[in-house]
This record gives C-alpha cells, structure tokens and sequence, in this order.
C-alpha cells in the first residue's frame, strides 16, 4: 500500500522488527531528492521521523532516514551519501535533534539549520538564548538539582514569575552506549546494555533489543516468550505511571495522592521483583529466551494483587478528577498544542495528551498486541498527561487480565541454540514504552558483527514539549510540568 | 513570664504535633514527636558555611530573626494576666517586631546574590506584605470591643464567653489569625514546607544559603512562632483558674497544630497566583468582622 511518489527516489518499506540486507536500502547523491522525498513523506499526516542518523563505513558517510506510517504499519526507509563536511538543514522541526546530533558525532557543519547548538556537549559558554531587557532575569537550575534526578541544566528567561523561555542543556550522562553496544561481544552484555539505556524503561529496550537481535537472526520467537514480554511491558507500565502520579500528586503538595499512588506501586514493583529478581524488571527479557519461567504461583500472586491494585487506584483517581483544591493546579497548566506536539513530533503519552494518536503497540504491532483504540486526550496540559496515565494503568490491567486468561503453561523450553546474525544487515524496531515510542536499529558487517547500534528514545522528541509547554507559565509550576513529562535524561544522552 | 514559658513549651513540641497529624493521616509510621527538635539540636552543633559573596548582614539576620520573634512572643499575655511586658499600643510592636525580622531574612536572602533567593525574599515579602491589613483589622477590631489598645488590657476586658456575637466574632477572628498565623509561617496551601523544589518554595528557598547554626536558629525561630500565634489564639478563649487556663492553651494549641496538618494533608498548594486574592479574601472577612463591631 505504497502512496504515490512524487519524487524520484522511492524508499524501502518495511515492516516493524524486520530484518532487509543493508544493501537493499535505497540511496542517492542527490541532495534535493533525498530532501525531496522526506517533505513529502512528513507532509503525510500519518508520517513521523522515527528516526535520522549517520553511518560511516569505508570512509563514505550514509544518513539513514526511517519514518514510520502509522496507517500503513510500515517503516519507510531511505538513504542519502555525505561526500562533504556540510549537512544542509532538512528545515522540518522534528528532525532538527537529529540533524544536531549528526553534525555532533560527524563534525559537520549544519547550514540553515535554525537552532545549530550542540545536543550533548556541555560547556560553560554553550551558546544559550539571551534577551537583554533589563526587566528580564535568568534562572540558572542544575545540573545539579534538589532530590534525586539526573543532571541537566535549565535556563529560564524570566519576567517576574512567568517564564518567557526555557532552554534546556543536556549531555551530562552521555556514556557511549551505542559505541559500547558495538564494542562489547557477549550477547548478555550487549542485553545489560540495552536495558540500562534508561533503567525505567528497562523492560520495554531489552524488549526492543531482544526483538531487533532476534530478527537478525531469523529466530521467531516461541509463544510463551511473547506471553513473557508483554507483560513485562505492561507491568512496567503500570509501576511508573503510578509512581508519576504519586510525583505529580507530591509537586502540587497533596500529600493524600502521594502517599496513596506511592503505596500502590510497591506491590507491583515487588511482584517483578519476585519474578525475576530486579523491582525494574532487569533480566526479566534476555533474547531467545525466557530467563525466569512465569509459573501458575505468579499467576495467581497477580491476579491478587491486581485486584487489590485496580480498586484502590480507581477509587484515588475518581478523587483526583473531582478534586478543585487538584485539578485547580493541574488544568491549563503546561500547556502543548496539538499543532506544536506535531511539528515537534512529540511521541508516546505526551503525544497521546496533545491530541496526536499515535501508539507504536497499536500501529506497528509487536509481540501479542494487536491494532485497536488508545486514550488520547486533546488539552495537552498536566492535567490530559495526569488523566492520560490513569486511563493507560487501566488499560494495561485489562491487557494483563487477558494475558493471563490464556496463559501458556507448560510450554517452556530452554533449548538454547546458538544463532548469529545475518551478515549486512539493518533491523529496525519500534516499541511503545511507558513514555512512549523507543527505536532501535542495528546494522551488521559482513562478518555478521554489530557494525552500528543506534537508539533513540522517546525523551529525544518530547525534551522540545517541555520547552515549550512551559513558556508562559508560573515559573512555581515548573517542577509539575517536568513531572508531567518525567522525561529520560541518561535515554537522552545515551 | 508565665505566658512566655507556655509558649517555649508548646514551641517544643508544635512542629512535631503538625508532623505526626501528617504521617498519620497518610498512614505513615512517620518520625517521632520530637524530631523537630532533634533536627536542631544537630544544627546547633554544626559549623555554618558561608558563600564568598555575602556580607555581615548575612550573618547576623538569622539572630535578628530569632531574636525579633522571641521579642514579639514576650508581649503576648496570658489571659488578663501580662506577657514579659505590656504597654499601650504593644500590638503594634508586635507586628513591626516581626516585620524587622522578616527584613531582615529578605535582605540577607538578597546578600547572597542567588537568583533562587532574591526569588523567594519577593515572594515572601509580597504575601507577608498583603496579609498585614488582615492582622491589623482583627487587632482594630479588638480593641474597638474592648476600648483599649494593648494586649493585656483587650484580652482582659473582652469577655467573648459574654454572648453569642461575641463569641461568633471571637471564633471567626481566631480562624483568621490561625489563617494569617499559616501564611507568616509559609505553611500550606500558600506555600509547601515538604518540598525541596527551589523553584515552588517560598520561605525554604529564602533561606537556601543558611546552613548548620545559622539555619538551626532559623528553625527554632520558626517553632517559636507557630507557638506564639496559637498563644494569641488562645487568649480569646482562656477564662478561669490557672490550671483551667493552662488547659485551655494547651487545647487551643493542639488543635491549631492538628488543623494545619490535616489541612496539608487533605489539599493540595494554591496555584501561586492565587495566593493573593486568598489573602485579600482574609482581609475582606476582617473588614466584615469590624463592621459587625462597629454596629454592634
């Protein structure tokens, strides 16, 4: 279901966890047909950049576009062959992180590109927006921050309370996850790697990793692994949408909702604890097996303690959305357009609040989830992306009652064979974590080895929504507005 | 002195009340009643470190501030009976002793040069700045009642036990000053103790830079002053013997204590915004108290 190319140039589609030869990805010198072709496939309503990256062999550099269709469930993929130092600017908002981190990793120099600064490099004289006004005052806060988070620094432009503009510097964590997911041989290594990327995402990367590596392989993965999986993700999701309530519920000083939602996500982290041994569900997914057998006991233990879960976290949440003293602080708070969360191509929950469907567990179906409906809410502030995690927690109880229903038991076998990837090889996956769309490609060498292992998470889109939700707003309700997105810094600096 | 030996005794334990209404009430274990004052203790045997960029006023408004409270706490009587001292006109001390204090936070929190505190020194002069009409109507109003103008005397000679109104207007105005008293103290919902987000606090981000002694005084000078507006609000009900009196106080200042816990507890902070016209509200129902008086 290929739409009419207008450009010249037509671009590989292909299917979500799929592996093609490398060879196969089209490719052009020709700037503007390459820029040609991504207009047009952006302009489709349907179409956003899942990801725009570089990749060096033999001294020629290819960047590699992958967008996604979501009416379709295919992955356009296309290339374009560097031979300069300068990478003129596809000038489409949502590209504009990938472009800087292109120049970064290449040394490139970006033309026309409308915010040229480094992605995660950080400096004492990074080139930050300044206005002169004399009654205009900066807020410098990080990177070292008040309780325990990541690092990274925010420059506020501030006139009295309101924020005018919030910039935001990152790059503290980077730790050369991508080099070292190349660099380091053992398949168990590269699984440690891939879920501490993010280790609140962790369960929903191996998933993606182990999905990517196993099509390399050609492994088609048995029906109780896929059982495992997905509801290891909506587990997952379910803790670290209740413990953001309980955050969002802290920030606005309800001490009720904190200390309720906080209560709510321990049994569930301490049941994935009790699985497989880590409360962020690490090791829980390892390729072309199921380390820890998911027994009847658990089974049951579950169906127990969802019960238990599902009546307290209604009752809670019917009592947040009838709550003035609450709703008062989160409504029209941090608010993201419908129009700019698009631009941005802001993904996942906080794409979900702004109005924009767009759920990777829906349109690019992967383990045992199939095509149908996913909340969306249309206000984009604190308040859709607070109703937005009671509705997916819901959600993803009825995902995991109907799991367990038909539960595969007795199916387990560990027969570990020894599989290796194809030779030149790209793999693309897509999955839907808890804050959205996360995607990992991975390309092999001739040999077969990891040649390039490139992640993009969810956090790398919506950082641009956080920016831009607050502006115009108190600078006190800052601290909400960035629980409301509670976005990956280590995700993002990799 | 007997009123001011109460209010360094209820001082001791006020914060700590606030704090175990608060972990009961979210079913925490939560510490122990006298944790407050174990916090302090431990501050006091800390050295303090100082920022390069600030000067002596940094150095010596914290002691200012305790100081300024422990002098407006010694002219709250005690039922008809007088505070360390008492003159005409004392509750007017009384607010500008406080104020001289608070000044002296604000300009200290200005020495340090940081942009969180300058923030918070405008937040708190601003809101303590629009609830000071409040105070002074409901002090008007009280010695229009009773005919005089220092504390002893009003407290003396008003009898709110009298009659309905009286009693009425007793209550409404020993609400408004617990209210007042919340927001002099940066409690809930004008402003949120618990949190340590620089960019939310008002009164905890004044004082980012003070740290050992220097912020033990500080907080010591904060549970005195929780203690001594429960003081005030309980003069409007303390009658009879001693022992009945001290009974009285001792109640008053439990459920002043109780009532801001439950109150953070249950509800969330107001949207910064709308802390003003929160306040403007107090002022308005004090302006509807000292018509009732005036009329009456």
């Amino acid at each position: 279901m290929l739409p009419l190319y207008y450009s010249d140039m037509k671009p590989l589609s292909i299917k979500n966890l799929q592996t093609v030869a490398f060879s196969q990805i089209p490719s052009t010198e020709d700037y503007s047909e390459f820029s040609a072709l991504v207009h047009e496939l952006m302009a489709i309503e349907s179409c956003h950049c899942v990801n725009y990256f570089a990749y060096k062999k033999n001294d020629a550099l290819r960047l590699i576009m992958c967008i996604a269709n979501d009416d379709s469930a295919s992955i356009e993929v296309f290339g374009f062959s560097l031979n300069d130092d300068k990478l003129e600017s596809l000038q489409i908002e949502a590209c504009n992180r990938f472009e800087r981190e292109i120049a970064e990793n290449f040394d490139l120099s970006l033309l026309n590109h409308s915010w040229p600064k480094p992605l995660r490099t950080t400096s004492d004289d990074y080139p930050f927006y300044r206005d002169e006004d004399e009654e205009i005052h900066e807020v410098g806060v990080g990177p070292i921050h008040a309780g325990i988070i990541e690092p990274g620094h925010f420059r506020f432009t501030c006139k009295g309370e309101k924020i005018l503009n919030l910039e935001i510097m990152l790059g503290y964590q980077h730790r050369g996850v991508e080099k070292l997911m190349v660099e380091k041989l053992m398949l168990s290594q590269k699984a440690m790697l891939a879920e501490s990327v993010a280790a609140d995402s962790a369960v929903s990367n191996s998933v993606a990793f182990a999905g990517v590596w196993e099509s390399l392989c050609g492994f088609t993965a048995r029906k109780e692994l896929l059982y495992a999986r997905t509801l290891a993700c909506e587990l997952e999701r379910i803790a670290i949408h209740t413990g953001d309530l309980s955050a969002i519920c802290g920030d606005v000083a309800y001490q009720l909702g904190n200390a309720v939602y906080g209560r709510l996500r321990t049994p569930v982290i301490n049941f994935i604890q009790k699985w497989c041994g880590n409360r962020l569900g690490k090791t829980a997914v390892r390729p072309f097996e199921t380390p820890y057998p998911f027994t009847l006991e658990l089974v049951t233990d579950l169906r127990v303690i969802l019960a238990a879960f599902e009546k307290d976290f209604v009752e809670m949440s019917q009592k947040i959305r009838r709550f003035p003293s609450v709703l008062s602080r989160l409504e029209r708070t941090g608010i993201v357009t419908t129009e700019q969360a698009e631009a941005i191509g802001a993904v996942g929950m906080a794409g979900r609040a702004s109005g924009i469907y767009r759920d990777i567990r829906r349109s690019h179906p992967y383990l045992l989830y199939q095509a149908g409906n996913t909340a969306v809410k249309h206000h984009g502030d604190v308040y859709a992306r607070t109703q937005i995690r009671m509705e997916e927690v819901v959600a993803s109880i009825g995902i995991i009652r109907s799991l367990l229903d038909s539960w595969p038991y007795n199916e387990y076998s560990h027969a570990k064979e020894n599989y290796s990837p194809a030779a030149d090889s790209f793999a693309l996956g897509l999955v839907e974590g808890w804050r959205g769309e996360a995607c990992h490609v991975a390309i092999t060498d001739e040999a077969g080895r990891l040649a390039l292992y490139k992640y993009k998470d969810p956090s790398f889109h919506n950082w641009t929504a956080l920016e831009l939700a607050v502006r115009n707003n108190e600078i006190s309700d800052f601290p909400i507005c960035n629980k409301s997105f509670n976005l990956s810094y280590c995700g993002h600096d990799l | 002195m007997l009123s001011f030996a109460l209010i360094i005794v209820a001082a001791l334990v006020f914060s700590g009340i606030i704090t175990r209404t608060k972990s009961i009430c979210a079913g925490r274990k939560g510490p122990g009643l006298f944790q407050p004052l174990k916090d302090v203790a431990r501050l006091f045997k800390k050295g303090t470190v100082y920022s390069k960029n600030t000067t002596i006023i940094f150095k010596l408004a914290p002691i200012v501030y305790l100081a300024s409270v422990l002098t407006a706490a010694a002219c709250v009587p005690f039922g008809g009976r007088p505070g360390l001292f008492s003159f005409e006109g004392d509750f007017v001390f009384f607010a500008y002793v406080l104020a001289l204090g608070k000044f002296f936070c604000i300009i200290a929190a200005l020495d340090a040069g940081s942009s969180f505190e300058g923030m918070g020194a405008s937040r708190e002069s601003l809101y303590s700045m629009l609830a000071e009409p409040a105070f002074f109507l409901i002090l008007g109003s009280l010695s229009l009642m009773s005919g005089c103008i220092s504390f002893t005397q009003i407290f003396s000679n008003i009898d709110f036990y009298g009659n309905i109104l009286g009693l009425g207007v007793g209550i409404v105005m020993a609400i408004l000053l617990l209210l007042i008293a919340m927001i002099e103290s940066s409690r809930l919902p004008i402003d949120d103790p618990k949190t340590h987000l620089e960019l939310t606090m008002i009164h905890e981000v004044m004082i980012l830079d003070n740290s050992g002694f220097d912020l033990g005084l500080i907080l010591s000078a904060g549970y005195v002053k929780f203690a001594m507006y429960g003081a005030l609000i309980a003069n409007f009900f303390i009658i009879g013997s001693l022992p009945l009196a001290i009974g009285i106080f001792a109640l008053v200042q439990l459920v002043c204590a109780v009532t801001i816990g439950a109150t953070e507890s249950f509800m969330a902070r107001f949207r910064m915004v709308h802390n003003p016209e929160f306040i403007f509200s107090l002022t308005a129902a004090a302006f509807v108290v000292l018509f009732t008086i005036i009329n009456y």
